[in-house]
């Protein structure tokens, strides 16, 4: 299978890919990992006219904490977050997602910032952002924007940036003290996309009360979703069995899952269940450690 | 709408033209006649294609001719040298790695970035290492021994026995 004809640049500075951007509008696809993008071209799902490559410009991949955030560069690969120490260590949140994210050579190019921007409900990092209430740094020729991860995503494709620029960074507040996080889907095969998946992040105070709750659900809904009334249960209640449960069955109850070939409505919710149980006790136990 | 792009494959400098639609896969098979590189899935599932760009292992289906412009590329032909097999291609050979071959250089050149980044890796992480290609006709166990072998190979190793396992 070969996409149908395009033209291609691969600009060296965001300036000049902020001009292309300019000159081509909406007709212009920004090119990172490629390994969404590639693929429905190839399929003939997408035929933009034009393709901006910015895998040669430099500064957009890394990832480092500084003035209160872990910031990671949009063009930070998948592989590369699996290696980090940095995330090992104080976020495994994201190793538990990268890991799962397709297999060892898609992630060797999929990109963080890609697999956000792509706008799919399917994908992993979403989940993850919304429980760890990210901030997503939008840039354009007139400057930056800060868009908070609640008002990234607008619709099956469609997310904040607009055609005329370039997601970033993508900040995350850095935990305060006994703070866990973990992310699990269930796929039937290395590589498929979720059939559900859960990201929790909860802080607890000394006394073993929830003080801050953060759950992102994936592919059980036409956009990611945050299980706002599962959080809003959990905070300020002692984490005993009878509340993790109860907040695992409002998310059960609160996605929107659809009959597909990874399964039927019913067993959707049901994993969304027995997953965010699983989480919240995985985040638990990562807080208290 | 061309554009011509340079690339080091297998240590030899090439210049091609290609429209920028073009894949690598279709560069490297078809412009260069290197057809050691298989074309499976065609989808980035099953990584027959997968080869060495700058030291990365990537599924050159999914990656277009023009954004290798530059790169250093190894394919499974650029493994052997004069002085005889690659240790991955002998651990292949020595352990029934293969059957009908088609999996066999995506599997190998896989094989090559994971034991550069783990050289002494557990047979779980071997697992791990290869669930982005797939192998329709050996059940991997032969498979995860030739990486073991090779493995013990470039660690200078006593190598592991190569009798083939009946179960």
């Amino acid at each position: 299978m070969i996409p149908a004809p395009f033209d291609y640049a691969a600009p060296m500075t965001l300036a000049e890919a902020f001009a292309l951007l300019e000159e081509h509008g909406d007709e212009a696809k920004i090119l990172a990992g490629g390994h969404s993008l590639i693929p429905m071209m190839k399929l003939r799902f997408a035929s933009p006219e034009f393709l901006i490559d910015i895998n040669n410009i430099p500064g957009l991949s890394y990832i480092k904490e500084s003035d209160g955030y872990l910031r990671i560069g949009a063009m930070t690969r998948e592989a590369d977050l699996d290696h980090s120490g940095l995330i090992r260590s104080r976020y495994p949140i994201f190793t538990d997602a990268s890991k799962l994210i397709a297999d060892p050579q898609v992630r060797n190019m999929g990109t963080i910032g890609g697999n956000l921007a792509h706008g799919d409900a399917a994908n992993d990092h979403p989940a993850v952002m919304l429980a760890m209430r990210a901030e997503v740094v939008i840039s354009s020729s007139e400057g930056q924007r800060v868009v908070p991860i609640d008002e990234f995503f607008f619709g099956f494709y469609m997310t904040a940036v607009q055609p005329n620029e370039i997601l970033t960074e993508i900040r995350i507040p850095v935990p305060p003290a006994h703070t866990g996080n973990a992310y699990h889907k269930l796929e039937r095969k290395v590589g498929d996309y979720a059939t559900a998946g859960v990201a929790v992040q909860l802080t607890v105070d000394g006394k073993g009360f929830c003080t801050h709750a953060g759950i992102g659900l994936t592919n059980v809904n036409p956009t990611p979703m945050r299980a706002t009334r599962s959080e809003e249960a959990l905070v300020g209640e002692k984490m005993t069995e009878e509340a993790i449960a109860r907040a695992a069955q409002m998310a059960a109850e609160d996605c929107n899952p659809s009959d597909d070939l990874r399964g039927d409505e019913e067993y959707k919710r049901a994993m969304v269940g027995v997953l965010t149980k699983r989480m919240i006790h995985k985040a638990l136990e990562r807080a208290r450690s | 709408m061309k554009k011509e792009i340079t690339v080091t494959i297998n240590g030899e400098k090439h210049t091609a033209t290609v429209e920028p639609r073009t894949l690598l896969v279709h560069l490297i098979r078809e412009h260069l006649r290197l057809t050691g590189t298989h074309i499976g899935c065609d989808t980035s599932n099953c990584g027959a294609c997968t080869i060495l760009v700058n030291g990365k292992s990537i599924k050159s289906c999914t990656m277009l001719a023009i954004q290798a412009d530059g790169k250093e590329i190894i394919t499974v032909e650029g493994l052997a040298t004069t002085e005889g097999l690659h240790p991955i291609q002998e651990g292949f050979k020595e352990n029934h790695g293969l059957h009908c071959g088609y999996c066999t250089p995506g599997m190998m050149m896989r094989a090559v970035e994971l034991l550069a980044d783990n050289p002494n890796p557990t047979e779980e992480e071997i697992r791990w290492g290869i669930s982005g290609n797939l192998c329709r006709c050996t059940g991997y166990n032969n498979i995860v021994k030739a990486i073991q072998y090779a493995g013990a190979k470039m660690r200078g190793e006593t190598l592991p026995s190569t009798e083939p396992e009946f179960v």
